[in-house]
């Protein structure tokens, strides 16, 4: 069996919990077990935002994710506060563009993605969170076309429909990275 | 499974409750519930129902009072403080025998206290929580899944037994998403032939009232009401086991606890503790059957709360003190986790 936790983290606005939602829906739509858990407090206004993401062969128990195998952290003080908790063995992703300073733990695998800075040149500023996720995608070896495209029609409303294009441009710089 | 969707537990109530034909929802918006109110508000138009807004948690309760009168389903959600203040409508619909449903979505008190999760209203939901002698059935579902089936369920019993039923949630199962599957069948509401629907010069009008001033009578009306509780009692216990059969070591916890505790049972018998673990989902009627039962082959059972320590008192009683009952707790908007939990089971098991 397999479980994967994952540890979304940034600032309220990056879309981290949007992201944390692609993940949990991709899971979904393969048959996984999912639990998708968003911090709710005061901090989601303007401050910290995170979200716990636990895809699963198996039913999720607890949905708080303490010691996640992949963090993903898009400002310092996520990477502060979540670096010491990351599984032995696990991966960070982190936005290279907001946090300079390098990872100090030797037992994990570091991905620096400058997703911000590309987000910016590339047209699409408010999605450095999707190429982070396309990046994911990547490095975890769940890239496939049919997942990605399912996944992001059940999150991107009929509204929103002509979003659909620009976030899979992001996915896809990302998972190029 | 490609057809479920992901929804949040608040979400799911609303939803569920509009699929068991609730039409009108009253409330008040307060965190972590605070989705269950806007998802009425946007789909009820939608259906010709009624969202409401009130001025007040008191009003929205007594409103609540007004449509059950009136024979229909009807529902109110709250998280605590805002669940105090509809006590007293909560005392008055079990006065009248009132049908209804409750949702608390539990926050960390007393008083204000914080928004992040609780289970602090154990004692507050199972004990009646406003005044008089009364019960409402109390339903602690422990996914999203369970959230949407224990609202229907919730709307079921209280018509069946002309109750009010309470979903006793906390913050993280409103506020997280799983898989639901709605398309589940909900059966047609009873007649309720003891409605206020007017008697279209027909019949004999019905009274729907809380005040009984003669003792005599008031004293029958509540032990008739109690004599209907012992069926509940005995019809409507429900619970899930989990490990029993050999089980050395019991947990006995419910809603968000119980998740956190199946991780920890799982943890222990990978290193070879018998731990298994007792989850009630209804709070109030408490099983005690398994409690009973376990007593005679477990060496102590450890109650994982919310709180400083409510449910325990049930397991003793449950349990008839024949084994030691220990807490393991975090309060405040904390949740213990897997490895607390675990570390209490190695300890009993020393």
């Amino acid at each position: 069996m397999s479980t994967k936790q994952y540890l979304f983290s940034g600032f309220g606005g990056q879309g981290i919990l949007f992201a944390g939602k692609f993940i949990a829906y991709k899971g979904l739509i393969e048959d996984k077990q999912v639990s998708w858990l968003p911090s709710y407090g005061p901090e989601m206004r303007g401050g910290t935002a995170s979200c716990s993401v636990i895809v699963s062969d198996e039913p999720v128990g607890s949905p708080i994710v303490t010691y996640p195998d992949v963090l993903v952290a898009m400002n310092l003080p996520s990477l502060d506060r979540f670096e010491s908790k990351v599984a032995p063995g696990g991966v960070i992703f982190l936005d290279s563009s907001l946090i300079e300073r390098e990872v100090t733990r030797t037992d994990v695998t570091v991905h620096r993605i400058p997703a911000t800075k590309l987000a910016g040149e590339n047209g699409f500023p408010t999605l450095a969170n999707m190429i982070i996720v396309g990046k994911i995608l990547k490095e975890l070896g769940e890239y496939n076309d049919e997942g990605l495209k399912a996944a992001l029609a059940k999150v991107i409303s009929a509204k929103h429909a002509d979003m659909m294009e620009v976030n899979r441009k992001a996915i896809d710089l990302g998972a190029s990275l | 499974m490609a057809d479920k969707v992901l929804m949040k537990g608040n979400e799911a109530i609303a939803e569920a409750a509009i699929k068991a034909g609730c039409r009108h929802y009253f409330g008040y918006p307060i965190t972590p519930q605070t989705e269950v109110a806007a998802y009425m508000a946007k789909r009820m138009p939608k259906i010709g129902g009624t969202f409401l807004q009130a001025e007040s948690e008191i009003a929205a309760i007594n409103m609540v009072y007004g449509v059950a009168s009136a024979g229909l389903r009807v529902m109110t959600s709250s998280s605590s403080p805002g669940i105090s203040l509809k006590g007293e409508g909560i005392s008055y619909l079990a006065g009248a025998d009132l049908p209804a449903l409750v949702v608390n979505v539990q926050r960390g008190g007393p008083g204000l206290g914080g928004i992040q999760p609780s289970q602090s209203d154990y004692f507050q939901s199972t004990r009646g929580g406003g005044h008089g002698d009364y019960h409402m059935i109390v339903l602690a579902p422990s996914s999203v899944q369970e959230m949407a089936e224990m609202t229907v369920k919730g709307f079921e019993l209280a018509d069946k037994y002309r109750m009010t039923a309470m979903v006793l949630a906390d913050g993280t199962m409103g506020q997280m998403m799983e898989p639901v599957d709605l398309n589940f069948e909900v059966a047609p509401a009873p007649e309720k032939p003891w409605a206020t629907t007017g008697t279209e010069m027909k019949r004999k009008h019905n009274i729907v009232n809380s005040l009984s001033l003669v003792p005599e009578e008031l004293e029958k009306l509540n032990i008739a009401r109690f004599e209907r509780y012992e069926l509940v009692k005995r019809n409507e216990t429900m619970y899930e086991e989990y490990m029993m059969d050999d089980a050395d070591i019991a947990i006995a916890a419910f809603g968000i606890a119980a998740r956190v505790s199946k991780n920890a049972v799982n943890e222990a018998r990978k290193r070879g503790i018998k731990a298994g673990l007792i989850r009630p989902i209804t709070l109030w009627p408490f099983p005690d059957a398994p409690f009973k039962k376990a007593a005679t082959h477990v060496k102590q059972f450890i109650s994982v709360e919310l709180n400083m320590g409510q449910m325990i008192e049930d397991v003793r009683l449950a349990s008839e003190c024949k084994v030691p009952v220990t807490l393991c707790n975090r309060v405040g908007g904390m949740i213990p986790s897997p490895e607390q939990v675990l570390d209490a089971i190695v300890k009993a098991s020393k």
